[in-house]
């Protein structure tokens, strides 16, 4: 191996991670959250049998889309709201007719829920805990100087540090599928990756509802989709963090900062709906599950294609502008 | 003439209006120990940084080895090992994972030569431990190991004694000539202490302000200036008006009442002694006084915080 290589700069980046012990931080709190959210899925099933005698999900199903419509009749619901609760409905009754249980029990679709539901918050924090001081950790420890003194471009140092930060995205989304599956598994069991699952609902937020592209699909096709787009979301944001982490020299800013950027998402579109061009914002288009799903998305006009283009588009211009600002700038 | 291994010419660096380096031009010759003096804030790091890169230059060029910092970053940066500020490296790493590491970076570094810089600072015995374990003086010496990865041509050591204790200041230097000596290197010192330097360094670059207000061998600085002379006389005071009367005197001054400071060129003390006797003065001593580098540092730097 030819040297200086950018195969060992990435050694040595993840080498630096490593010996921080990141990685098993994460992977104890990931463990930790998993049991936990394990206990509760048990705790209800648990409840249902005591409440119905039963466990058919045709009738839990059915008893779901009572409940929904009971709330649906009382006049205290806001508009949006209302909406999301109708396309429910609609999306369970779809399922029942069909005869397709949408929460088939197992740890697959524990895994299912798990990735939908920890894509805009949980694996981005993850990420962020990972990634947040690779570059503004050096500022803090002087390394930098002795970093950016060697006979290597700072391009090609930058580069390594990136694609450390893909390596580590590519990490976190395996481990969390496999601490999903294993600790899931012993509770709720380890079948059901051929379960049916259902996919290509088309909500949109003017109400209109489409059931003529849906088709069925088998758990471990759809799981396969729902785990790369939050990869694709984790990879980003990692790459947003990566550049203020150039730009912001404290590490504990830069972390704030990017926790600002990622809770200001849900309350954006929990909030401003009425707001249109938010949606051009990064981070109103991390819920990638919604259109998997069959949700109403948060602001008309937005698709699965939009939001992965905005979400390029974002990263493109962070990543650019992280190199701009490594390459020329003064290091004190 | 020798190539030198540093050259840096007329470089100058303006951040937003200050000027904070000011034209600045000296050369650094193999095999040599230049000595880099100047007080705290006199512009040493910012020059040492622009000389690795770190920080680009206003104007003005740095070459390593004929190889330009600005355009051929690469090849000037394989000339060099340096040490900025501190000895930096990964606290939450040994010694050893953190030279494996910038060996990474270099190319054609092996094992061998690692444990030979290992052997070079004499760490062995701690080489795998934590650096965040290790004392000052251990993470200067992983610093030098570091800086001499890559058999640089030029070591650039910034503030080394800092936090040394007398015992490790001495180790330093001796180190430092011995590697100077094996290996035909040039090392370029910066400090602010003067003693040190003086011991050390065949040449000096004195800096204040952003400027280099002199450069030269130590005993060029010391025996080119000008010198004083110490007149000894029965009363100073009574005196003191007719030596100034004599003409190549720079200045002169009452120290006690039995002694007056002049400044001179030395060559005319013969002639002030004569021209004392001739208007009846009793001259009961001259005494010359060689200015010592700190007294000269001062008066070059105009005293600002010297230690």
């Amino acid at each position: 191996m030819s040297n200086p290589s950018i195969l060992g700069l990435i050694r040595n980046e993840v080498l630096k991670i490593h010996k921080k012990r990141r990685l098993l931080v994460v992977s104890i709190i990931l463990i930790v959250l998993v049991s936990m959210f394990t206990y509760a899925n048990y705790r209800q099933i648990e409840k249902q049998r005591e409440e119905q005698g039963t466990i058919d999900w045709r009738v839990d199903l059915q008893q779901e889309i009572v409940d929904t419509q009971n709330r649906l009749a009382s006049a205290n619901v806001q508009d949006e709201f209302r909406q999301i609760l109708e396309f429910q409905v609609q999306q369970n009754q779809y399922y029942l007719d069909n005869d397709i249980n949408p929460n088939y029990p197992g740890a697959p679709t524990f895994m299912r829920v798990f990735f939908s539901q920890g894509t805009t918050l949980v694996l981005p924090l993850f990420i962020i805990v990972l990634m947040a001081d690779i570059v503004s950790g050096e500022h803090n420890d002087g390394t930098i100087k002795t970093l950016l003194s060697r006979p290597v471009r700072r391009f090609k140092i930058l580069l390594a540090k990136w694609m450390t930060t893909l390596l580590y995205t590519s990490i976190l989304i395996f481990i969390t599928a496999f601490v999903s599956y294993a600790i899931s598994g012993i509770v709720l069991g380890w079948d059901g990756w051929t379960a049916p699952i259902l996919t290509g609902f088309q909500a949109s937020s003017t109400g209109t509802f489409s059931t003529d592209f849906v088709h069925t699909l088998p758990m471990w096709q759809y799981l396969l989709m729902s785990i790369g787009l939050s990869w694709f979301v984790v990879a980003a944001v990692g790459t947003i963090a990566l550049m203020i982490s150039v730009i912001v020299k404290n590490t504990a800013t830069g972390i704030g900062i990017m926790m600002a950027v990622l809770i200001s998402g849900p309350l954006l579109t929990s909030l401003g709906s009425n707001w249109d061009s938010s949606k051009y914002l990064v981070n109103v288009n991390f819920g990638l599950h919604t259109y998997l799903e069959g949700q109403a998305p948060p602001i008309e006009g937005m698709t699965l294609p939009f939001s992965l283009i905005v979400i390029f588009m974002w990263s493109l211009a962070a990543l650019a502008y992280a190199f701009y600002h490594f390459t020329q700038k003064d290091v004190y | 003439m020798m190539q030198p291994t540093l050259k840096i010419d007329h470089l100058t660096k303006v951040i937003g209006k200050k000027t904070i380096i000011d034209d600045i031009s000296f050369d650094v010759f193999p095999g040599e120990v230049f000595g880099f003096l100047g007080p705290n804030g006199a512009g040493k790091t910012t020059t040492i940084r622009m000389i690795v890169g770190l920080i680009k230059p206003t104007n003005g060029t740095v070459s390593i080895c004929g190889f330009s910092v600005e355009r051929q970053f690469v090849q000037a940066m394989n000339q060099i090992g340096a040490i900025v500020e501190n000895p930096e490296l990964y606290k939450f790493m040994s010694g050893r994972e953190n030279l494996n590491a910038f060996a990474r970076m270099l190319p054609g570094v092996d094992e061998a030569r690692i444990q030979e810089v290992i052997d070079l600072v004499d760490l062995t015995a701690r080489i795998d431990d934590k650096v965040k374990t290790y004392s000052l003086g251990m993470r200067q010496r992983l610093g030098i190991a570091q800086a001499m990865l890559n058999n640089p041509r030029v070591l650039i050591l910034d503030e080394p004694t800092n936090g040394l204790d007398p015992m490790g200041i001495r180790d330093l230097r001796l180190f430092i000539r011995r590697l100077v000596e094996e290996t035909g290197l040039s090392v370029l010192v910066s400090s602010h202490i003067l003693a040190e330097i003086e011991l050390l360094a065949d040449r000096v670059a004195i800096m204040s302000r952003g400027k280099i207000v002199k450069v030269g061998t130590v005993d060029e600085l010391i025996h080119e200036l000008a010198s004083t002379v110490d007149v000894h006389v029965a009363d100073s005071f009574e005196v003191l008006p007719i030596v100034r009367g004599f003409e190549s005197i720079d200045h002169a001054d009452v120290v006690d009442e039995r002694t007056i400071r002049v400044s001179m060129n030395l060559d005319d003390t013969a002639r002030l002694n004569r021209y004392l006797l001739d208007r009846g003065v009793d001259v009961f001593g001259l005494e010359r006084r060689v200015q010592t580098l700190e007294e000269l540092f001062i008066s070059l730097t105009g005293g600002d915080h010297i230690v």
